[in-house]
């Protein structure tokens, strides 16, 4: 009789070949990243190769697709830059007041309600965002400035910066509403018990304590206005247009990327890869945004110790 | 509170007239007033925002409903048509001459195939609704229209007689997607959606469950652990487009997957698809309490026994209720699509993921970008459609949460 | 024995109607169906420390937010009865109850601190209500209260750092500083020590007692010796009702009530 049932070889060999198939499948994920950097990165080095890098970060004029063609992507960036500052213009007090209101005003119960309601903005695909702002707000923004005598384009990068911008609002409300909520309660109690009302202490204790979450919170905004595509796709222009009237058409990173693969364009051209070159600015310009928000985030955990964020 | 506060501040407005009052009260203070109504102030820009927020959503809705329920009736006319050998020939014959600019092209079209399923038809005439053209349909819905005004006698004259009239749209959901507006449907996006998100969810799922279980029970607190952790983390916020450039550049060039194929959609899908399905499964595994795997070790259970056959059933609800949510976020996504080519016209719906096929939201993108009038309301109709199976999908997952909801 | 009497003489001419500084007459509160005050009935004095002990959860805490409204800010309290505080009740109408908290300050069990400089901490409300400008003015009060708190030589030197960075029985005199920076009339304390080591216990009683002479400061604690040797009158609170008040050596030595004697001498709490 054996008192304890010997470990077969077998077993061992199965726990270990488990393992290891766990193993590989949480490699996958790294793999992934660096599959997104490396086949970015090499194509967009074919691309430098060809065209100069110089020109491409500083050059203001970009026209694929003819004989003597130009990368110059400044008035790329610069549409991009525009178009994401007015979604934030839009977002941000919009975010922070949900958030402010969810958080400091809203009974437990409301706050359950509308929370939902506004996460509902950020599961609305891209593309209907496209549509509306194409068909709906765009033509809106025309007729408006029409009033003034003001032409403004039905492709403007009012119309997709504000309808990016409402994309965008959930981003920030609602990890603004959760930091806000992260602040000791005894922070408000002691500002109120001192005779400060509730709008001076949400200003002067709360919001600031809460501020690295908060800005954590507009940084994944920025960096997810930065690679929406649909909207601008779809409302915003096609003409790389170095202007700083809100009113004009602009162009962005991402339009110029879908445009440049869209059709039948031979793989190795400049024209093709000029694309991998904007998305590798792309992703380095997201990925710090990135690293910056969650830097913050924790930064905030810590301070005040709390592991709900 | 507010009432209460109005009250104060009226009260203080008749102190402020009133000086034996005013003695009376040694809690007066006229500068609070100011800071009253700033906070007060400060709590209706606050709620404005929400409101925006949410009138915004609605409003939202609303259009979209507004656009698209016209879409989901189509007009149809009630005509003589001839079934013979010529007619099969010509199919333009079939009808009165008068009625050839009303008649839709497609149904014309579909003439011969409709007396090879019927041949009893043969060389009879008809009384049937036949469907008209996208532009008498407008008409009929009251939209912008371009007719002739000699065919717009005709139309008037029929709808005055009943026998032009809207009838339900099942041709919206039995076809797919066609250059005639009229003759278009979701049908063969569905599939394709379908397709593709097979695909994603057999890559996406194994993988993700895989790596959680691998990072929740089985990893070190090491510097590997960490540097995955930070991965998964920057996976999830990568702008989607580039996830297409990464399936053209590699799936497609690197590894011949064909083009436009639901396959190659899918596994770009399935890359973005797997740092939510890892996340939840994360989550749903340390939510187990450690009693039951100690409960397991207990009975001399390795650690793969007590994982398998005690841990994840405990979790897979909220495995489950994440890898929902990832679908339906997959399901909404369009841009790394297009990059692959899943916009290409697909008239027929795809019959194996090596074929090209396009998604829902590709369709509504290419409806959106075509120039007749028509579409719009299709365009519309079709984003229904998607947020409807997106709506059923989130409340199937908040479905599962509650219910197998659990405080241990 | 002569001594006690004359103590009792000069207190019966203290607790003379002009030094009453707050009344509280048939306070009731009910947290949603929850009575937990009935019917209190209480004279406060200038000048004077009062102590409310009793076993957890009698209601100490609750009546002590009762004399600054701070128990406006939980949704489901009801309060009726008053509070008089110089001839007014605070629960009328037409009192504010920003301006009475203006007046009634608080300083709380854990010591709280607002995550900014030690300065801006004691100057934060007095600038908020507008009691002085910034600059010069500004740095005088913010001395002053320090020094009324007995932290000025502690802190002089970094009051540009942060207050969370002090120790627990400086963050709550800091609070306490903060507190009168604002030139309240009432401070109260809601076991202001119970969470501080003795050494700290020791410093905060001693300043109650400096404060005394220029505020009135009701105390909310669990420590008997510590109502024995810092508060003039006690009072004793059981499942909310007010058991007995009286001068604290009354109260200790010569109980009327069976149930406080029983708490006095830890039979329960
Ligand atoms: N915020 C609150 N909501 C509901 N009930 C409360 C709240 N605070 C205290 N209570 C109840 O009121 C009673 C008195 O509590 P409290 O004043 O905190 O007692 P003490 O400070 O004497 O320990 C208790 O029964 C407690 O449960
Ligand atoms: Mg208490």
């Amino acid at each position: 009789m054996k008192p304890f049932e010997l470990k077969t070889r077998h077993s061992d060999l199965k726990e270990q070949f488990i393992r290891f198939l766990l193993f590989s499948a949480a490699a996958v994920s790294i793999l992934t990243t660096f599959g997104v950097l490396f086949s970015i990165l090499f194509e967009a080095i074919e691309f430098f190769q060809m065209r100069s890098f110089w020109y491409f970060i500083t050059g203001t004029e970009w026209s694929p697709g003819v004989a003597d063609s130009k990368f110059g992507a400044l008035p790329i960036f610069s549409g991009t830059f525009i178009i994401t500052f007015i979604a934030l213009t839009v977002a941000l007090p919009i975010g922070l007041g949900s958030a402010i209101f969810m958080s400091e005003y809203a009974s437990f119960s409301l706050r359950d309600k509308l929370k939902p309601l506004l996460e509902i903005l950020a599961g609305i695909p891209t593309v209907v965002y496209g549509f509306f702002a194409a068909i709906t707000v765009a033509p809106a923004v025309v007729n408006f400035f029409q009033i003034f005598g003001i032409d403004a384009s039905f492709n403007s990068a009012l119309a997709s910066g504000i309808v990016m911008g409402i994309m965008i609002i959930p981003v920030i409300s609602s990890l603004s509403d959760d930091v806000i909520r992260a602040v000791p309660d005894s922070q408000r109690k002691a500002s109120l018990a001192l005779g400060m009302t509730k709008s001076e202490t949400i200003k002067a204790i709360v919001l600031p304590s809460a501020l690295p979450g908060i800005v954590s919170a507009t940084l994944l905004g920025v960096s997810k206005a930065l690679g929406e595509t649909m909207i601008v796709v779809m409302a915003a222009g096609m003409r790389p247009n170095l202007s700083w009237n809100m009113l004009e058409d602009m162009t962005t990173v991402t339009v110029r990327i879908v445009d440049a693969l869209v059709g039948d364009h031979e793989f190795n051209s400049p024209d093709t890869l000029s694309a991998f070159a904007l998305g590798l600015v792309l992703f380095i310009v997201t990925l710090v945004l990135n690293i910056m928000s969650v830097a913050l985030i924790r930064k905030f955990k810590e301070k005040y110790k709390v592991n709900t964020l | 509170m507010s009432s209460l506060m109005k009250k104060t501040n009226l009260n203080s407005k008749l102190n402020s007239s009133n000086k034996k009052t005013e003695v009376e009260n040694p809690f007066y203070d006229p500068s609070l007033q100011k800071r009253h109504a700033h906070a007060r102030r400060f709590k209706y820009f606050t709620m404005g925002s929400i409101i925006f927020a949410i009138s915004f959503l609605v409003f939202f809705l609303g259009d979209m409903i507004v656009k698209g329920m016209p879409a989901f009736q189509q007009s149809y006319m009630l005509i003589d048509v001839t079934y013979n050998e010529k007619t099969i020939d010509s199919t333009r014959k079939a009808i009165d001459k008068k009625y050839r600019r009303i008649v839709s092209r497609a149904w014309l079209r579909d003439i011969p195939a409709m007396v090879e399923q019927d041949p009893s038809l043969m060389n009879t005439t008809q009384t049937s609704w036949v469907l008209v053209n996208h532009q008498v349909d407008q008409y009929m819905k009251g939209h912008y229209y371009k007719i002739k005004d000699k065919y717009l006698q005709t139309i008037k004259e029929k709808q005055a007689a009943g026998e032009l009239e809207l009838h339900f749209n099942t041709i919206f959901f039995t076809q797919g997607d066609s250059k005639i507006p009229e003759n278009s449907g979701i049908k063969s996006a569905i599939i394709g959606s379908i397709l593709t998100l097979i695909v994603t969810m057999v890559v996406a799922f194994p993988l993700g469950v895989m790596t959680a279980v691998y990072l929740e029970e089985f990893a070190h607190d090491n510097y590997w652990t960490q540097f995955i952790e930070v991965n998964i983390n920057n996976l999830a916020a990568i702008p989607s487009i580039l996830f297409g450039l990464l399936g053209l550049a590699v799936f497609i060039n690197l590894f011949g997957v064909p083009r436009s194929s639901p396959l190659v959609g899918g596994l770009t899908l399935a890359l973005m698809t797997l740092p939510i399905v890892i996340v939840s499964a994360r989550a749903a595994l340390r939510s187990v309490p450690d009693s039951i795997r100690q409960a397991g070790y207990g009975l001399g259970l390795t650690k793969i026994q007590v994982v398998q056959d005690h841990v994840l059933p405990l979790a897979f609800p909220g495995i489950m209720t994440g890898s929902i949510i990832g679908l339906s976020q997959a399901m909404g996504e369009t841009a790394p699509l297009i990059i692959i080519g899943m916009i290409a016209f697909i008239p027929d719906s795809p019959d194996s993921i090596f074929q090209a096929a396009t998604v829902m939201p590709a369709q509504i993108f290419t409806w959106a970008g075509m120039p007749e009038r028509a579409y719009v309301e299709r365009t519309a109709a079709g984003i229904m459609v998607l947020l409807s199976i997106l709506i059923s999908l989130n409340a199937l997952a908040i479905y599962l949460r509650k219910k197998f909801e659990v405080n241990w | 024995m002569a001594n006690t009497t004359k103590d009792k003489m000069t207190s019966q001419k203290e607790k003379s109607e002009e030094n009453l500084k707050v009344k509280i007459r048939d306070l009731n509160l009910y947290y949603g169906d929850n009575h937990a005050l009935h019917a209190i009935n209480m004279d406060l004095y200038k000048n004077k420390i009062t102590a409310l002990i009793g076993p957890s959860g009698c209601g100490k805490s609750t009546f002590l937010r009762c004399l600054n409204r701070m128990n406006d800010l939980i949704r489901s309290v009801r309060v009726d009865g008053q509070v008089i505080i110089d001839e007014k009740n605070i629960y009328d109408k037409d009192v504010d109850e920003v301006a009475v908290r203006k007046r009634v300050g608080m300083v709380f069990q854990q010591p709280n601190p607002f995550p900014k400089s030690i300065y801006e901490n004691v100057a934060y409300a007095p600038l908020k209500h507008g009691l002085i400008k910034k600059g010069h003015y500004c740095d005088d009060l913010v001395e002053k209260s320090l020094i009324q708190a007995g932290l000025w030589n502690e802190v002089k030197d970094k009051l540009k750092e942060p207050g969370t960075s002090l120790s627990g029985g400086q963050q709550q005199r800091l609070c306490i500083a903060r507190t009168i920076a604002v030139q309240p009339d009432v401070i109260l304390m809601d076991e202001p020590t119970s969470a501080l080591d003795p050494i700290s216990t020791e410093k905060i009683e001693a300043l109650m007692l400096e404060l005394k002479e220029k505020y009135t400061i009701i105390i909310v604690t669990h420590n008997m010796q510590q109502a024995g040797r810092v508060a003039d009158y006690t009072a004793f609170f059981h499942l909310g009702d007010l058991i007995e008040y009286d001068e604290t050596e009354t109260i200790f030595i010569n109980p009327t009530e069976k149930k406080t004697e029983d708490y006095i001498t830890g039979r329960y709490g």
